[in-house]
């Protein structure tokens, strides 16, 4: 326990070998602002806001402190000018997508940082990646996942697991620091799959077909039992 | 390897079926009982796969993501295994390096940069082409004697190399010898040796614009300081362009810049200001006269230019008002041609076409389109000059 020794603003800490400075950091009590980081899930390095300095064998540098590895003898800041400087832009970038998130807020009040100091995107995820890695590694669904790249990914539900997994389960829900991810839901459910009577088969576009091309009398009955629970709704489909 | 690169695909796989063949790869090795392959993994086409954790994510077979860096990749690399990650022309230079010596490759080039480098020479060059040269050689050498200078008799502006997030280097430093320590003084990179060479025409401020907008769609999108920094300075950069630009815009470029190279998670991130640095601190003459005088200096950004016809020079030949696209001129035989300035969509066609012996038509930027000519003096008299 405590192999390792370095220092967090002026105060000596201890980690065990593989601790990143964060959990060190968490550990012992030293607040470091954090937006992707949960402790059930992988380190995921993507908000940048956890950046610290670090002052290694008389070299100073910057590393976001939520995936760089503890290590003996450094030196940690977590706030100077810049470090502050740093957050404060990656706080009113973020803002851009979600001026009303509550962490955001909060954080952009200890910061001062101007809400409306870049244009307004339409998108109001920040991109944190909490639903996508929480499903993928805690749930172990994979209903989400982020898709396209650069400035046009976002995230996205799988309408045929989302059908069958979401309603239950939705607890990536309180996670999200936008209210994004359940206007997400809502959307792909009101596309794809609808009512929670429904909920049981998914029609994918595939299913839709096959079923359209075999119908003929009485098919419902002998092929999918559960057809006359859900007729009204997908009737409507149908047509 | 890309599988955007069709021939090199087939010729790699050709080359790596030949050495089989001849027993130099696969298995027992010329009965030294050493057994190597040789493996083609062709990538889907992203820009950032080229980063080192990016592709070995992408080989992973997970979406090319850059991973943090902070455990090198010979400890923890591919499939978490120590790896050992190069580029194919490093590579390439260790079959010369195992049969010359040390000595041999190090007999050529700079002090921290030995050997040679092949540089991908395009843009407004005579001669363009892949071209290796000695590390060490002058951009004046190569770009003036390989490249055989800039055609049409233009001047030499600036030139870009590294690739998209490279920098652009200005006349004045010419001089400068081609090496990695070099080139990253100049606040450029070696990079992927492209060398992209720019005259006068070029607009420094929208060359910076096209490289964010490129590096903006080719970023991951998982970190912030790149997608969100990025997606904010194309929008400012493309302001500046469209005549948009307000005071402060500079500073907050800068901001921006700033945060990206020091939070971004990879090197994409961390290189991708470099085509605004490196033109800001060497025109940002240009990114002032954008933003102040609403004026293009290079006369090149569309919405801050005019095309006028000179009614000294005009002969009324109708070239322009024929190929004119939007039906912009007015005119006649005989007739001083004039641009209607709502009706031009600036797409410099009639620029193009005005026969080089009047080249009436001339660019303007930054000042007020003079009037046309009153109608009475529009019609061009046999001129005295004609004789002469």
């Amino acid at each position: 326990m405590g192999d390792i020794q370095f220092e967090i603003d002026g105060k000596t800490v201890t980690a065990d070998p593989g601790m990143t400075v964060l959990e060190a950091a968490q550990k012992e009590g030293i607040y470091i602002p954090t937006l992707c980081h949960h402790e059930k899930l992988e380190p995921f390095g993507g908000c940048r806001l956890c950046i610290v300095e670090v002052e290694d064998r008389g070299w100073t540098k910057y590393v976001v402190s939520c995936v760089f590895p503890a290590a003996n003898g450094i030196i940690v800041r977590t706030r100077s000018e810049k470090v502050d400087r740093l957050r404060k832009t990656i706080i009113e970038l973020l803002m851009a997508h979600a001026p009303d998130a509550p962490d955001l807020v909060k954080l952009a009040k200890e910061y001062g940082a101007d809400p409306d100091r870049y244009e307004r995107s339409a998108s109001f995820c920040i991109h944190c990646g909490l639903c996508v890695r929480y499903c993928a590694e805690v749930a172990g669904k994979h209903a989400i996942g982020f898709v396209d790249r650069g400035i046009n990914k976002e995230i996205s539900f799988v309408p045929e697991i989302a059908a069958k997994e979401c309603n239950d389960c939705k607890e990536c829900f309180d996670l999200c620091p936008t209210s994004y991810l359940q206007a997400a839901f809502v959307y792909t459910q009101a596309l794809s799959f609808s009512a929670s009577r429904c909920r049981q088969r998914p029609r994918s576009y595939a299913s839709r077909t096959a079923l359209s091309k075999d119908m003929e009398p009485g098919w419902k009955t002998k092929k999918y039992p559960a057809f006359r629970r859900s007729f009204k709704c997908r009737s409507n489909y149908l047509r | 390897m890309r599988q955007e690169y069709p021939l090199a695909v087939e010729n790699i796989h050709l080359a790596i079926k030949q050495a089989q063949a001849y027993g130099l790869l696969g298995e027992n090795i010329l009965g030294s009982g050493f057994d190597f392959q040789v493996i083609v993994h062709q990538g889907a086409g992203a820009f950032v796969c080229g980063e080192s954790t990016a592709l070995m994510t992408s080989l992973e077979g997970k979406a090319g993501e850059p991973r943090p860096k902070y455990v090198r990749s010979n400890v923890k690399g591919l499939w978490e295994k120590p790896s050992v990650l190069n580029n194919v022309e490093t590579w390439a230079n260790i079959p010369l390096i195992i049969n010359n010596g040390a000595d041999w490759f190090t007999s050529v080039g700079t002090d921290s940069s030995k050997g040679t480098k092949i540089f991908s020479l395009v843009g407004k060059i005579t001669n363009t082409g892949l071209v290796e040269v000695p590390m060490g050689m002058t951009l004046k050498e190569i770009i003036y004697d390989i490249g055989g200078g800039i055609p049409a008799g233009k001047k030499f502006k600036a030139v870009q190399t590294g690739g998209p997030s490279g920098g652009c280097i200005p006349e004045h430093l010419l001089d400068l010898q081609v090496g990695f320590d070099e080139l990253t003084k100049a606040g450029s990179m070696m990079g992927s040796g492209g060398m992209i060479v720019m005259d006068e025409d070029t607009c420094m401020v929208d060359v910076a614009r096209y490289f964010i907008a490129f590096l903006t769609d080719e970023s991951c999108g998982k970190c912030v300081p790149c997608r969100e920094g990025l997606r904010q300075m194309h929008r400012i950069l493309t302001n500046i362009t469209q005549g948009k630009g307000k005071k402060g815009d500079i500073e907050l470029l800068e901001e921006l810049s700033e945060t990206a190279v020091e939070a971004s998670l990879c090197a994409l991130g961390k290189s991708a200001p470099n085509p605004f640095l490196s033109t800001l601190r060497y025109f940002r003459d240009e990114y002032e006269a954008h933003i102040n005088d609403q004026r293009c200096p290079a006369l090149s950004c569309k919405q801050l230019i005019s095309f006028y016809i000179d009614p000294d020079k005009c002969t009324g030949c109708g070239t322009c008002r024929k190929q004119c696209p939007a039906d912009a001129i007015d005119g006649d035989k005989k007739l001083i041609h004039i641009i209607d300035q709502d009706k031009c969509t600036r797409c410099g066609t009639c620029f193009e076409v005005c026969p080089p012996k009047f080249s009436s038509v001339i660019k303007l930027s930054g000042e007020p389109v003079p009037d046309p000519v009153p109608e009475q003096e529009r019609t061009i008299r046999k001129k005295t000059k004609e004789k002469g």
